[in-house]
């Protein structure tokens, strides 16, 4: 990397949860964490952007759905339509879905539960911003944290998906088998999360802000978070 | 349905000397609002009316105290200006009424109360009480205060890291619901009763949500009676919960206090207006001009007395100097919130309530909220009949079917079915989540960990109440202490039936002398708390149970010790002693079907010794395991220690206690260690200077849990009981 540090901006909507937590482990990560706020049409130069976990606006509308129509998100997906990263967690992927930034959309899990517990992740892609320095088949442990988690699709984006390779992760276990036994949530072909075709824009449930400090959880977030600050990074120098 | 013969006094739950009384203080009958504003004010819920003199005996002083009973919630010093802020509520009669939006109201209510601190809520735990889940309504009612817990905790950011779940009869008819929300503040941003002064003039700023004909006459119809057949006809007075509101409360009030624009803070939890509006002048030590026209109201037409006693949630009030009214506005604003001006501070004491320009009540601000009745309520030790003690029950049958059986027991069973729906990880400094003896909390950008348990147990109180409450104290302090954390402080929830029995009244006061008893030994004031009477219905009463929230600091997370076995090649050692004692045993409930015989004694002393030598080999790193010996005991505990780290264990009984006693007496004051071999000297070095005793029992390691003779099991065995118990009860697969 070179001398600067990234700029990552985590957007707070009002009702979002992780977004301390999400500046906290770009900072972790060696990233220079900067707060963005949904009323504003500011970007602030920032060389990536996160949206963070949380139940914007309460979710009392489908999830995320009022959230890709605030002011900011205008700006996110000017942003993104120019290559920049753009990472979406859980309710983050929820609103890139509602935005039309991503394919598919998010339902309540198979469980009609809350879920929280640590997950494994297994890499399907290495064509995104944040699974660029990772081998495909290889697992993380994340945890996940949501009600309505359950990734669906129409059969054509479906087909898109997987035939273009846009799904970024699976839920698997340690040793990488995706079944049944390991989809906590009834997504569709486990699918965890998906990105853009570009690679620039990717969605996941689990938590990789999360899983940076091994004083409080597992690390399997700490490589997709590298990944991110690079190429923010790269994105900054284009 | 109010019976017209009916005086309106009593149908809103005040007594005829009550009345009285309000007569004698206005010195003229009291008209319809006026007496809506006394009887939530004077009810048992907001009054404390049967507890007080009871309360004024326990131990609430220490050099970490800072702010003791009688707040919206205790405070301590933690070191490095560091002040720790936690309270216990109950939340039971709007639970059983309706499971969801009760227990999420609990949850909404605690966190107001930590917030009018000027604390960040950086915890939860619910200790839950309920039927046992052969029954369709429990499983209803347990179901639904789990998802209500979740679908407020996991929606406003604060994780929920703990609180046991119990199973008995009794809470059939009557489920407890306690929810205790621990925060952290810089010890100078504390708001305290004196660390802010409001000046004649000032503004009450009401913001938040509006007012609605949601709660009302909660704290008094629903809190401060028992529930009846045809309950479900008080369910308009459960409130309804809108976490997302909740959520910009918190943030727009940390935000008012910390940019220092406040000279007071308030929640509006029972009694709504009334309570924020009454207490906050009285504390100030002057009157206020209300205008109630000014309340943002959810609908039209409401009435004095509806918008005096709604418990419409998510509001708060603030004393705003009126030079910062602006301010106060323009950050409410940013967060979405709406404020209101409905009162100024004025000189007298008097409240001056209007309505559409009429004065609807004119009342002194004090009378409502300090000189409330108190009354020493008749007590009567019940007759005991002779129960048969389990202790002296011959027992032949198999030892390692029974351990499956009580592994498999509600009571000791694996929680994570519920667990799961809780978020524990946000706000990124969760050591240990639920499901460990305590949670252990980092203090944000700090190596602190704070160390959390909730604890308490029906069936030694209902044998002994006395007896019983030293043990909450005693298991909450060692559950901190066994990750060794020092127990620094308790706040409480106090769970008992109709006050107006002379039964349950002697069953609280035995409590109250117990809890003083042992926090005085342990060295662990009492900040706080709430008390829950009315737990009946019917003839059946809830057992006697107080629980003990209790907070510990570690120094440095990173030292705690964990309950389970880290890995093979371990010894364990048996801290402090077994005697013959299943009274009140998780053995004698389940095995035996026994509810007789006495608790296990308490040594208080012993106790202390065992805190302290947990304490000190925690700091020097001597245990790499340290597990609290509870329900079910001895074999029990080894079991939960070798399922937790996946490694099994041969250990030897000594003594000469009956086999089955040796494994499931509950004894007090007793841990599983586990040690490397190198260190077993220090330890039993260490244990000798602290005159506990001592007793290696063998070695973990393999896929096997061997009580050599006594039974031999799969750790995988015994997860499966353990762990598939609450799914199958609930009807679900594995």
């Amino acid at each position: 990397m070179s001398g600067r540090a990234p700029r990552v901006g985590v957007v707070t909507f009002p009702g979002s949860l992780d977004d301390r937590d999400a500046q906290r482990a770009v900072t972790l990560m060696g990233g220079d964490a900067v707060a963005l706020w949904h009323a504003d049409h500011d970007l602030q130069g920032v060389d990536a952007v996160v949206l963070p976990g949380g139940f914007s606006y309460g979710d009392y509308l489908r999830a995320g759905a009022i959230a890709a129509r605030a002011p900011i998100m205008g700006e996110v997906v000017t942003f993104a339509g120019r290559g920049g990263p753009v990472l979406g967690i859980c309710n983050g992927f929820q609103i890139l879905c509602e935005a039309g930034l991503l394919p598919g959309a998010l339902i309540r899990n198979a469980s009609l539960r809350f879920i929280c517990r640590d997950i494994w992740l297994r890499v399907e892609t290495t064509q995104s911003v944040v699974t660029r320095g990772l081998a495909p088949g290889e697992t993380l442990e994340i945890p996940m944290k949501h009600g309505e988690g359950q990734w669906v699709a129409t059969s054509e984006q479906l087909a898109r998906v997987e035939g273009e390779g846009l799904v970024a992760f699976r839920y698997a276990s340690r040793g990488g088998l995706v079944d049944d036994s390991t989809n906590p949530n009834g997504a569709t072909n486990n699918i965890a999360g998906v990105r853009s075709e570009a690679g620039n824009v990717v969605g996941l449930m689990p938590h990789p802000e999360h899983a940076v400090d091994p004083d409080v959880g597992p690390t399997g977030g700490q490589a997709l978070l590298a990944s991110l600050l690079e190429a923010a990074l790269e994105g900054a120098h284009a | 349905m109010i019976a017209d013969e009916t005086p309106l006094h009593r149908s809103l739950g005040l007594q005829d000397d009550e009345y009285a009384r309000i007569v004698a203080t206005l010195g003229r009958e009291p008209n319809r609002a006026e007496l809506a504003m006394y009887s939530v004010m004077w009810s048992e819920h907001c009054s404390y009316k049967s507890s007080k003199i009871h309360l004024k005996t326990l131990p609430t002083e220490g050099p970490a105290v800072l702010v003791g009973p009688g707040q919206d919630a205790g405070a301590v010093d933690v070191g490095d200006g560091i002040a720790v802020v936690f309270k216990m509520e109950s939340h039971s009669h709007p639970s059983a009424i309706e499971p969801y939006q009760g227990a999420a109201t609990g949850v909404g209510g605690i966190v107001r109360d930590i917030i009018s601190m000027g604390a960040r809520p950086v915890a939860l735990l619910d200790p839950l009480m309920f039927g046992p889940l052969t029954e369709e309504r429990n499983r209803w009612l347990f179901e639904g205060v789990v998802a209500g817990i979740g679908g407020y905790g996991n929606c406003i950011g604060v994780p929920t890291v703990g609180g046991e779940i119990r199973f008995a009869e009794p809470h059939s008819t009557n489920p407890c619901v306690n929810v205790m929300c621990v925060g952290v503040a810089k010890t100078d941003e504390l708001v305290t009763a004196t660390s802010l002064t409001p000046h004649v003039g000032s503004l009450m700023v009401l913001y938040g949500a509006a007012t609605g004909r949601d709660g009302i006459g909660g704290v008094s119809v629903l809190a401060s009676a028992t529930l009846d057949e045809g309950g479900e006809a008080s369910r308009p007075s459960v409130q309804i919960g809108d976490p997302f509101a909740e959520k910009l409360l918190i943030e727009a009030s940390l935000e008012l206090i910390s940019a220092g624009l406040l000279e007071g803070l308030q929640d509006l939890g029972g009694a709504g207006v009334t309570c924020a509006v009454s207490e906050s002048a009285a504390r100030a030590g002057m009157g206020a001009r209300v205008d109630l026209d000014a309340v943002p109201l959810r609908e039209p037409g409401m009435e004095a007395f509806e918008i005096l006693t709604s418990e419409s949630q998510e509001r708060m009030l603030a004393i705003v100097h009126p030079s910062r009214l602006a301010e106060v506005q323009a950050v409410c604003e940013r967060w979405g919130l709406r404020t209101a001006v409905i009162a100024e501070l004025t000189e007298g004491g008097d409240l001056h309530i209007s309505l559409g320009g009429d004065v609807v009540a004119q009342l002194p601000a004090r009378s409502l909220a300090d000189d409330g009745p108190e009354y020493d309520r008749p007590q009567r030790a019940p007759g005991h009949a002779q129960t048969e003690d389990p202790t002296f029950i011959p027992f032949e049958g198999d030892l390692g079917e029974a351990v499956l059986a009580l592994l498999a027991a509600p009571n000791v069973a694996d929680k994570r079915w519920a667990f799961e729906q809780y978020d524990r990880i946000v706000q990124g400094n969760t050591v240990e989540g639920p499901g460990s003896d305590a949670a252990i909390v980092r203090v944000d950008g700090t190596l602190k960990g704070l160390a959390l348990s909730a604890d308490g147990k029906g069936r030694y109180g209902r044998l002994d109440p006395y007896l019983g409450a030293m043990h909450a104290v005693a298991e909450a302090a060692r559950n901190v202490a066994v990750s060794g954390a020092r127990p620094l402080a308790v706040t409480n929830c106090l769970n008992f039936g109709d006050p107006e029995r002379p039964e349950v009244m002697w069953q609280f006061t035995e409590s109250i002398r117990g809890m003083r008893d042992a926090c005085e030994v342990l060295g662990t004031p009492v900040t706080g708390g709430n008390v829950s009477f009315y737990n009946e219905s019917g003839d059946s009463a809830i057992d006697p149970t107080p629980v003990i929230g209790m907070l510990g600091v570690l120094d440095d997370h990173r030292l705690r010790v964990p309950s389970a076995f880290p890995r093979g090649g371990l010894a364990i050692y048996l801290l402090g002693e077994t005697f013959a004692e299943l009274g009140g045993s998780e053995f004698a409930e389940t095995i035996l079907a026994v509810g007789g015989g006495r608790p296990p004694a308490l040594d208080l002393e012993r106790e202390r010794t065992l805190l302290a030598l947990l304490v000190e080999a925690a700091g020097s790193t001597l245990l790499t395991s340290a597990h609290d010996c509870g329900d079910g005991g001895l074999a029990v505990a080894l079991a939960e220690c070798a399922i937790g780290g996946g490694h099994g264990l041969a250990v030897t009984m000594s003594g000469d206690l009956p086999a089955h006693i040796a494994l499931f007496s509950e004894s007090a004051s007793r841990v599983v260690a586990s040690v490397d071999p190198a260190d077993e000297g220090s330890l039993v070095a260490l244990a000798a200077a602290h005159g506990v005793t001592c007793e290696r029992l063998g070695e973990t390691g393999g896929p096997r849990v061997v009580i050599e003779g006594l039974f031999d099991l799969q750790v995988s065995e015994l997860r499966g009981a353990w762990s598939g118990a609450i799914p199958l009860l609930l009807g679900e697969a594995v």
